[in-house]
């Protein structure tokens, strides 16, 4: 509870009880960046960037490759080349010494609340949870995000978060349709949608919905009874996907995109036996899932979800805040890694999305100290590539390599360390965050004017 | 009780592999230690610690230091420090934060508020309280949370060992509300908390001299009586309160109660005050990370807050760690500190003051300066033999003592672990691996 302890209003139940799930919609396509069928485009463009050579640095570029004193280039918002000391540096490049630092590709927070329940966290800002029924895949997390929530401009400069999912909460069974960012600020929230990205819809099992609904003495107040809302749910929407889909229906336009495979699931889920049950749901009504989000027992599971092919966004040691979270161990990421399952370091939080590379590092030693070797440059993929995968960016971003996105950290020591900090973070190329140049930091609109004037005074 | 002690698996390291564990308070000499007293001064090389009866006899350079006490364990170089102390937390008085009936931080029906007192009901079976243990802590202020009063009672130092006697030190101080949060509990406003605060501390005057009429009192007879010792400065008031202003007007309060012995808790906007904090000789335990307005009493939250109170010559520990922010990850709380040292205009601390953040301050906050969390001669044989630096992430206790005792480090997580090593169910289920 930390100091929030003493608060007197605040979620009933540590995070957990605030988050909620998200829905998708159906329509022919689910790309975020906008088109006929795609409304509330994304507007987002680059910032302009000068063609950037990094030398010198060890580079993990998010593949799981490593490279000593490497160079990474980049130019026109692209990663031009990456290779080793005897890359050749085009003309007119700027060259940044990286000697004794590191470099790593932008990192992607796959479970954010930022904007939704932005700070300060007062009730006027709390957006995450439209708990009014137990599904609601017709709400879009994207139009409860704030962009002014100073929380975004700690996560680029602290964390180096270059790309991040806000999610609807965890109030609901089927919560609605998520949003994927550029954690570059804007105006209006569709100058931050990640141009390309699907949308995800976020589904919750275990205690949230059964205890905030059955609290109402509505269905649902039990597992099974989770179950069998969803279960009503993907029957009617499968009945209306089958369909000629001519009638608008929000909700019904988000489950088909999930039946159509544009939309992918995010599913907040605890225990094991909920996530076999879970898969077999996304069995029974022809859907997978993308990532179990929480996934505190996966470890438990590690062959049915490599088999399954689904990913476990996990945190690094959170366990024993709610009953379903009873059995998280510190050494849930290195098992999965070990069983051949994908995982995905995450935050679900406003303070942790700041340090996804400190949690990483925990977890991986927690391994290491029963015998499970994971080197660094393959850790640092459960905060980058692991989850673009996850959330279906991978194209684009979560690695170094020719033609991506250039989303880059150069980090003063070694990113999984205590003791180092981002020191500079490009994304698309631009140059958003450098620690040597005070005035290259951004401060939200409502932080202007006050003390402290965003953590910059 | 019975204090013997397996000897744990992760104690049977190649480097200190071999010795014999001590069944109770055993005499013993570590040396060739990378030894970090806790004091704020920065690590030696082939340093010494000499444990007798379970206090520190000596810590410090093997030059320095000639006896050898009891067994002698070759540390081989490893990371020696303090045990940590954990301050504002909640262990033990919780097994689930979310299960309502395991939780017993919170009386939020209950008629009573000061005089409730958290030593009457540590559980030092608590897994959290074993979790911590093998994370490296083995002191922690254990703190109530507010009910439906500012004054959320009485807290208590406990060690962590692997025994009945929890308890170091109880009713070691009340802890108060104030800000946003007592508002809403005093009533709804600031204003309501300032008048509530002063009516309870005027009747404590009272009652301790005699002329507290209960019948045209707010408080009842076993809460004002709890709060005598507040207002003599015989029991510690801990002061949650995040504010500038708010900071301000309580160091104002001593004018009027001068014998009040301050702590603040929080204070994300102390940073502001830290002058006046510093020359009115008030420590704080304040949240080493907190960046953001999470509420509008923390507008002027920064990552530098704790390096700039410092700087200016308070006191502050590392605390309030319960929840998700768990004890065990005091350290890398304070590692994140010394990080910010390198960060330009950023404030932050060297290795030794943020090693001691998390020992030998909080301890020293709690009034048990030179008894616990530092190994200076006298002190509490709480001492911990670390696989790598003690403040970096990929670091972990290989041997944890308790007042010279050496300490289980399994729990339910590490069951759950060796269960679960592999996923082999071909012989029997899972639940047969035990």
């Amino acid at each position: 509870m930390r100091f929030r302890a003493f608060a007197v209003v605040g979620c009933a139940m540590a995070l957990a009880a605030c988050s909620t799930t998200g829905g998708a919609d159906g329509v022919n396509s689910a790309d975020a960046s906008g088109s006929a069928d795609a409304p509330y485009p994304s507007t987002y463009e680059a910032y302009p960037g000068a063609p950037t050579a990094l030398v010198g640095a060890t580079v993990y570029d998010g593949t799981g490759g490593r490279i000593d004193s490497g160079t990474v280039l980049f130019s026109g918002g692209k990663v031009v080349a990456v290779g080793g000391p005897d890359l050749a540096i085009p003309a007119g490049y700027t060259r940044i010494d990286g000697a004794g630092k590191f470099v790593t590709p932008g990192v992607i927070d796959i479970h954010s609340h930022l904007g939704n329940y932005p700070t300060p966290s007062v009730d006027a800002h709390s957006d995450g949870n439209e708990a009014t029924s137990p599904t609601t895949p017709e709400v879009w997390a994207e139009h409860s995000v704030w962009p002014q929530d100073p929380g975004f401009s700690r996560a680029l400069a602290n964390g180096g978060i270059t790309s991040l999912q806000i999610l609807p909460g965890s109030a609901n069974l089927t919560g609605g349709r998520t949003v994927t960012l550029k954690n570059v600020p804007s105006r209006t929230v569709q100058g931050m949608k990640f141009p390309g990205a699907p949308y995800g819809m976020k589904m919750a099992c275990g205690e949230n919905p059964k205890r905030v609904y059955g609290g109402r003495g509505r269905m649902p107040s039990t597992r099974m009874g989770n179950f069998a809302v969803n279960r009503q749910m993907w029957l009617d929407a499968k009945e209306y996907a089958d369909g000629d889909r001519k009638k608008r229906d929000l909700a019904k336009e988000t489950l088909a995109g999930v039946l159509d495979g544009d939309i992918l699931i995010h599913n907040h889920c605890y225990r094991a036996d909920e996530m076999a049950l879970v898969m077999d749901m996304a069995k029974e009504f022809g859907y997978t899932v993308s990532a179990f989000h929480h996934a505190v027992e996966s470890y438990k599971i590690g062959d049915l979800l490599k088999e399954n092919g689904v990913c476990s966004a996990i945190w690094a040691d959170w366990y024993g805040f709610k009953m379903e979270s009873y059995d998280g161990i510190p050494e849930n990421a290195a098992l999965l890694q070990k069983a051949g399952a994908c995982v995905v370091i995450h935050s679900d939080d406003e303070n942790g999305i700041q340090r996804l590379n400190q949690e990483a590092a925990k977890a991986q030693a927690a391994g290491r100290r029963m015998g499970i070797e994971i080197p660094d440059a393959e850790v640092v993929s459960w905060l980058t590539l692991n989850a673009a995968k996850a959330m279906g960016i991978d194209s684009m971003t979560g690695s170094l390599e020719a033609g991506k996105m250039a989303d880059v950290v150069l980090w003063n020591g070694d990113p999984l360390s205590v003791y180092s900090r981002p020191e500079k973070v490009w994304i698309d190329g631009a140059l958003m965050y450098d620690y040597d140049d005070p005035k290259r930091r951004p401060v939200s609109d409502f932080e202007l004017g006050q003390p402290g004037e965003g953590d910059v005074k | 009780m019975n204090r013997l002690v397996k000897l744990p698996l992760l104690a049977l390291t190649a480097a200190l592999a071999g010795y014999t564990l001590p069944a109770r308070a055993q005499d013993f000499t570590i040396v060739n230690a990378k030894l970090a007293i806790g004091d704020g001064s920065e690590p030696i090389d082939n340093g010494v610690v000499e444990i007798r009866g379970g206090k520190v006899v000596s810590a410090g350079p093997a030059a320095g230091s000639a006896t050898r006490t009891g067994t002698v364990l070759d540390a081989e170089g490893a990371w020696v420090t303090p045990g940590i102390f954990a301050a504002i937390t909640d262990i033990g008085l919780v097994d689930v934060g979310g299960v309502d009936e395991s939780n017993d931080t919170r009386a939020s029906d209950s008629p009573f508020n000061i005089a409730l007192d958290v030593s009457t009901s540590i559980n030092p079976a608590a897994q959290d309280i074993g979790v911590s243990r093998a994370g490296g802590v083995t002191r922690a202020s254990i703190t109530p949370s507010p009910g439906d009063s500012i004054f959320a009672g009485q807290g208590a130092i406990i060690d962590l060992g692997a025994d009945p006697n929890a308890v170091t030190m109880p009713r070691a101080f009340q802890m108060v509300i104030l800000g946003e949060g007592g508002a809403r509990l005093a009533g709804g406003s600031r204003v309501a908390t300032n008048v509530a605060l002063r009516n309870a501390l005027r009747e404590a005057s009272e009652f301790a001299s005699g002329t507290w009429e209960g019948e045209a009192a707010l408080l009842t007879r076993a809460d004002v009586a709890a709060l005598v010792p507040v207002i003599r400065g015989e029991q510690k008031l801990y002061i949650y309160v995040e504010r500038a202003a708010d900071i301000r007007a309580v160091l104002a309060m001593r004018s009027e109660f001068p014998k009040l012995d301050m702590v603040l808790i929080g204070a994300s906007e102390g940073w502001m005050v830290a002058d006046a904090l510093a020359a009115a000789n008030v420590p704080v335990i304040a949240e080493a990370l907190d960046d953001l307005p999470a509420k509008f009493e923390q507008l002027a939250a920064t990552q530098s807050n704790v390096g700039r109170m410092v700087a200016a010559g308070v006191k502050v520990a590392i605390g309030g760690m319960t929840g998700t922010e768990q004890p065990r990850n005091a350290t890398q709380y304070a590692g994140n500190l010394v990080a910010l040292s390198r960060v330009p205009r950023a404030a932050g601390l060297t290795w030794g003051q943020a090693l001691a953040a998390i020992t030998s301050v909080p301890a020293s906050i709690s009034g048990m300066d030179g008894k616990l969390g530092s190994l200076t001669a006298g002190a509490a044989g709480d001492v911990v033999i670390w696989d790598g630096d003690p403040l970096e992430l990929s670091s972990a206790p290989l041997r944890v003592f308790i007042d010279g005792v050496e300490q289980p480090v399994d729990n339910h997580q590490t069951r759950l672990r060796e269960r679960y090593r592999d996923l082999d169910e071909s012989d029997l289920p899972k639940a047969y691996d035990w």
